[in-house]
């Protein structure tokens, strides 16, 4: 093991790799270089903003492609092979007609708040992008409580959903809004609680901090936090929180459009309707971004030996593997019901969760060696065996009976 | 227990992904501009005037009976009868149509048109591709556009198509060997006789008479082995 | 106090005042929030960097939602016939400045019993946590208690709701 980490250490030590690893990071200084001293902090902050509004709706557009292509795949079609070379265009020709398009505000709207909302969601959604850390010395504000500041922003998005389903004057953005927050804040608890048993076991709420404390390898293996039971069941239960949280399918009741047209943004287009779009990605790209973060070791190699690669590569590969089992799910899993998605949220998920928040405790107590290994994989395995058959076991459909009609 | 129906799902989702790339039979989609499937015979868009021989003025079966044009339910037939007459395809004199137009914007491609005509002359097409930037003009298709040679009907319906071409020759011959039974009554009543010389020309005009409602029976009889699609 | 501080400090005032003097209750509520955004903000330019978060994650997050969903749910969003002031204004105005003052003789109570320094104390959350869990543990299981009594509460309401339905 120590030779393996002197191996991995020298490797860090040569001049080509650190360059490699540290790229952004010296780009960026050089580019501050530039800037008088007494601005030069505040510069380099505007640089990393910059680049991040860069980076992620670039993402988006990659994304957005493979979405349409693997969903194909997964339906054995072929996606879109039009626009470029394998159709790769196609994002451009699509922010070509949004941008083009006809920006209707329904006469009735409340024109104000219409048109702040997607503004609130883009810019809250790109906060949470500021306390990621996306690669060694890669995070734009070092935040000591920088979890909580992700939760905040987090918490805000709902508002800006709220405001443009209730702007729009239209029965489904408002029932599509109406079922998008309380959907949203159902699983925000759970989405809390999931990452608190990292909070408990790492010591700090700090992004950076939570990555260094999975920074340890036995033998080449990695000690992230999806390799312990209560790691396992906090990261299963955290990402079906943050596919709710993302409105996701299968969870993508707020805009289901075989009931509710749009959902909150049926009102919205062209531009707008892109910002909303952008949005929702985006969600999903912070919200990968914290998993990885929180379970899967942050920009951490995944074997101590694969060091070298530069650590933004690892982050953002297990983003986009992150993105990619999202899709697998969007092309999988048929859409939840309300009463479904609520009775699953409150009646397993918050229970298991909360059960895990003991188990880490237990975990953090018992101190080291096998033991807490078995107790802990027993207590949780047990649960959700006995979760999932007592609360989720299939109900005796009967007749439908109508409380008001009859 | 809980989850497993998830797993298995995405099992089989995975292996739609990854066999879409490897097997060339789960990719069932006809990348159609580029790639074409052979229409089906029974195919059917809009409808087009049958003309025998080259010349599609001369040879046009349309008799400008007008059926076609009160049994279309959109009514987007107009047909403006000519006012001289010409021989159709048994040398009979008939009238033809001064103006065929077919308003394919209106028409629904119910075929009613084709079942109703009496003559074969009217027959559906299979062309598809009929997109235009003028949506007045460009739809309302007249005479010319609409004729098509009887070689292309037996290109997009074969089976069709031969099958009225076997009703025509029969009619045809019928009303050649009546002709002929005719002229050679007329002849041998001449030669017997030689007092009438009118005969022939009554013989003939109730010939006529008898064989268009007689083709109508046979096309009704016939349609729905051949077109009914 | 820096400009910052003057700025923020209107901003908040601005979404309170708006709040109670704007027509349309949603408007009031979203007034309310830019309220909390601003007190927010004011927290983080003091350097309570735990306090302005959780006041964004509970007051936006939580407690905003809720005041819109009650809005929503009661029928509220209507504009009111008459105007938004009551008859008994007066009333309850004399009772806000008693509110205020009580206050304001605390907050300036509490400025001449605390020593003053002019040394930041850097408190991170490491230390909230301890605080809270070692000093400050009656009130806080005091507060557990009550929200349980509550979310209990609540439960009770809304089956009894469904029993009635039935
Ligand atoms: S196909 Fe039907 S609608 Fe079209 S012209 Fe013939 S009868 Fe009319
Ligand atoms: S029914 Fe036939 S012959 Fe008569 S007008 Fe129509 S196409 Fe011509």
């Amino acid at each position: 093991m120590i030779t393996m980490l002197g191996a991995a250490n020298l490797l860090l030590a040569n001049p080509l790799f650190t360059n490699l690893d540290q790229i952004f990071v010296l780009l960026r200084n050089w580019l501050v270089g530039f800037f008088p001293v007494a601005i030069r902090p505040a510069a380099g902050v505007v640089l990393g903003v910059v680049a991040i509004v860069c980076v992620f709706p670039g993402l988006f557009a990659l994304t957005t492609v493979f979405e349409r292509k693997g969903l194909g795949r997964i339906q054995n079609r072929l996606g879109p092979n039009r626009v470029g070379p394998f159709g790769f265009f196609q994002p451009i020709a699509d922010g070509i007609k949004s941008l083009t398009k006809e920006d209707v505000v329904p006469f009735r709207a409340n024109a104000v708040v219409h048109f702040l909302a997607p503004l609130v969601l883009v810019v809250t959604v790109f906060m949470g992008f500021a306390v990621l850390p996306m690669g060694r010395n890669m995070v734009l504000v070092d935040m000591d409580s920088g979890l909580l500041f992700f939760f905040a922003m987090g918490a805000a998005t709902e508002l800006s959903v709220f405001m443009a389903g209730w702007s729009s004057r239209n029965k489904y953005s408002m029932l599509g809004a109406m079922r998008a927050v309380a959907q949203m804040i159902s699983y925000e608890v759970v989405l809390l609680l999931s990452a608190v048993s990292v909070v408990m076991i790492a010591g700090s709420l700090s992004l950076p901090a939570i990555v260094a404390a999975q920074n340890q390898y036995t033998g080449s293996f990695p000690h992230w936090y999806i390799f312990t039971p209560w790691g396992l069941a906090g990261f299963v239960v955290f990402a079906i929180a943050a596919t709710a949280e993302s409105n996701r399918s299968p969870f993508d009741l707020p805009e289901g459009e075989s009931e509710l047209v749009a959902g909150y943004h049926t009102e919205y287009s062209g531009f707008k309707f892109a910002l909303f779009f952008l949005g929702e990605y985006l969600a999903m790209f912070s919200l990968s971004g914290l998993g990885v973060t929180l379970f899967f070791g942050g920009w951490l190699a995944p074997f101590s030996f694969l060091n070298f690669v530069p650590s933004w590569i690892w982050f953002f590969g297990k983003v986009m593997f992150f993105i990619f089992v999202f899709i697998w799910m969007r092309g999988t899993l048929p859409r939840l019901r309300q009463d479904q998605l609520m009775n699953f949220a409150w009646k397993f998920t918050l229970p298991f969760t909360l059960l895990n928040l003991l188990v880490t405790a237990l975990w953090r107590f018992m101190g080291e060696g096998w033991q807490r290994w078995v107790v802990c994989t027993i207590i949780l395995a047990a649960a959700y065996v006995i979760f999932g058959r007592i609360e989720m076991r299939r109900q005796h459909f009967g007749p439908r009976k109508y409380r008001y009609a009859e | 227990m809980l989850g497993d129906g998830i797993l298995k799902g995405m099992a089989e989702t995975a292996r739609n992904f990854f066999g879409s790339y490897v097997s060339k039979e789960r990719l069932t989609t006809v990348e159609y501009p580029e790639q074409r499937i052979p229409t089906a015979e029974n195919a059917r868009v809009f409808p087009f005037l049958v003309y025998d021989g080259t010349d599609w003025e001369a040879g046009m079966r349309c008799v400008a009976c007008q059926i076609c044009e009160k049994e279309c339910p959109p009514k987007c037939i107009y047909i403006d009868k000519s006012t001289d007459k010409k021989p159709d395809y048994v040398g009979k004199p008939q009238f033809y149509p001064a103006r065929f137009d077919i308003d394919i914007s209106v028409c629904m491609s119910c075929q009613i048109c084709v079942e109703v005509c009496p003559f074969e002359a009217i027959k559906m097409d299979t062309q598809f591709e009929l997109a235009t930037d003028d949506r007045f003009g460009g739809l309302l298709y007249d005479r010319k556009e609409l004729s098509r040679s009887n070689e292309y009907y037996h290109a997009i319906h074969p089976t069709e198509a031969a099958e009225v071409d076997a009703r025509l020759a029969e009619e045809k011959a019928k009303v050649e060997a009546k002709a002929k039974a005719a002229a050679e009554a007329a002849a041998a009543k001449a030669a017997a006789a030689a007092t009438q010389p009118a005969a022939p020309a009554k013989a003939d005009s109730s010939g006529l008479a008898a064989t268009a409602p007689e083709a109508a029976s046979l096309t009704d009889a016939t349609k729905p082995a051949g077109g009914g699609s | 106090m820096s400009p910052i501080f003057y700025l923020l400090a209107a901003l908040t005032l601005a979404g309170g005042l708006a709040a109670v003097l704007l027509k349309h209750l949603v408007h009031s509520a979203l007034a309310v929030t830019v309220a909390f955004a601003g007190l927010a903000l004011l927290f983080l330019q003091l350097d309570a960097q735990f306090a302005g978060f959780a006041q964004i994650l509970v007051y936006i997050g939580a407690v905003a939602i809720l005041i819109v969903f009650a809005i929503l749910l009661t029928h509220g969003s209507e504009l009111p016939k008459g105007g938004v002031f009551s008859h008994t204004w007066f009333l309850g105005l004399v009772i806000a400045a008693g509110v205020f003052a009580v206050l304001g003789w605390a907050v300036l109570a509490s400025v001449s019993a605390v020593p003053q320094s002019n040394i930041v104390p850097s408190v991170t959350v490491h230390d909230i946590g301890i605080a809270l869990v070692g000093r400050y543990v009656l009130p806080l299981e005091i507060v557990a208690l009550l929200l349980t009594a509550a979310t209990i509460g609540a439960v009770i309401v809304a089956m009894h709701e469904k029993e009635r339905a039935r």
